[in-house]
């Protein structure tokens, strides 16, 4: 029996066609069809990463004591947790009259930094990566950002932090 | 229309596959540059966001221009 024209034919028939001359026709249109879905949700990907940036907002930071000025001798460390109680931030009295903060969390795969008194860096232990005390760039090692580094003010005897730079 | 594969339509066929090789690596592009304007984007820098979606509206915009390309083929093989 003679089959009808292409355009009398259902939808159905057309789309799961006995001929396989037609069937692969069919797979390969369809695939291109999946292929540029997959492409538009590419593009809604990016269009959702710039509209979480227009409302995203800047982050609020409290002011909150840290340590007291002579609580540390040179080159002596101390832990606290800013701007949230679990972020772990590292601070080292680095000259007599000279203190820095980090946080702790290397920016690698977020193991804690350590500061390596001999060779005045900050360290991380899990894959060798290695920061600059003085303002927490990469010196060596895989991680490829910088560590947020803690912002501080001195008010009379005790170290203030005040906010994260950059803002995480 | 004939059950078996007429010269014309080996050729659609050959045309469509090529397209859609070309959409394949148009996709691959995409989702390098949407994996990458994620991770920047993640570090707290927003500068790359609007030209990397910019980049992949362009390219999503010629993935469905390949694709209507295909449809075409489709149809004017299928209708010999």
């Amino acid at each position: 029996m003679p089959e009808p024209p292409r355009q009398c034919q259902p939808l159905w028939r057309e789309e799961f066609s006995v001929s396989k001359a037609d069937e692969r026709y069919v797979n390969r249109r369809q695939l291109a069809k999946f292929l540029t879905l997959g492409s538009l949700g590419m593009f809604a990907g990016n269009v959702w990463i710039v509209v979480r940036g227009w409302f995203r907002h800047a982050p609020q930071f409290a002011r909150a004591t840290v340590a007291r000025a002579g609580e540390m001798q040179v080159g002596g460390v101390k832990l606290f947790q800013y701007p949230n109680p679990g972020d772990q931030c590292i601070m080292v009295r680095t000259a007599e009259d000279q203190y820095v903060a980090y946080s702790q969390k290397c920016t690698h795969l977020s193991c804690a930094v350590y500061y390596s008194r001999e060779l005045d860096r900050l360290e991380c232990p899990c894959h060798q990566g290695f920061f600059s005390i003085h303002d927490g760039s990469v010196l060596q090692g895989p991680p490829t950002r910088p560590l947020p580094k803690v912002v501080l003010e001195r008010q009379g005897d005790e170290l203030i932090a005040i906010r994260m730079e950059p803002e995480a | 229309m004939s059950r078996f594969i007429k010269p014309l339509q080996n050729r659609g066929l050959t045309a469509i596959d090529a397209v859609t090789a070309l959409i394949v690596i148009l996709l691959i592009v995409q989702m390098w540059m949407l994996s990458a304007t994620l991770d920047i984007d993640l570090a707290g820098h927003t500068d790359a966001a609007v030209p990397a979606a910019i980049a992949s509206g362009l390219l999503c915009a010629c993935c469905f221009a390949l694709y209507a390309f295909v449809r075409r083929i489709d149809r004017h093989a299928r209708d010999e």
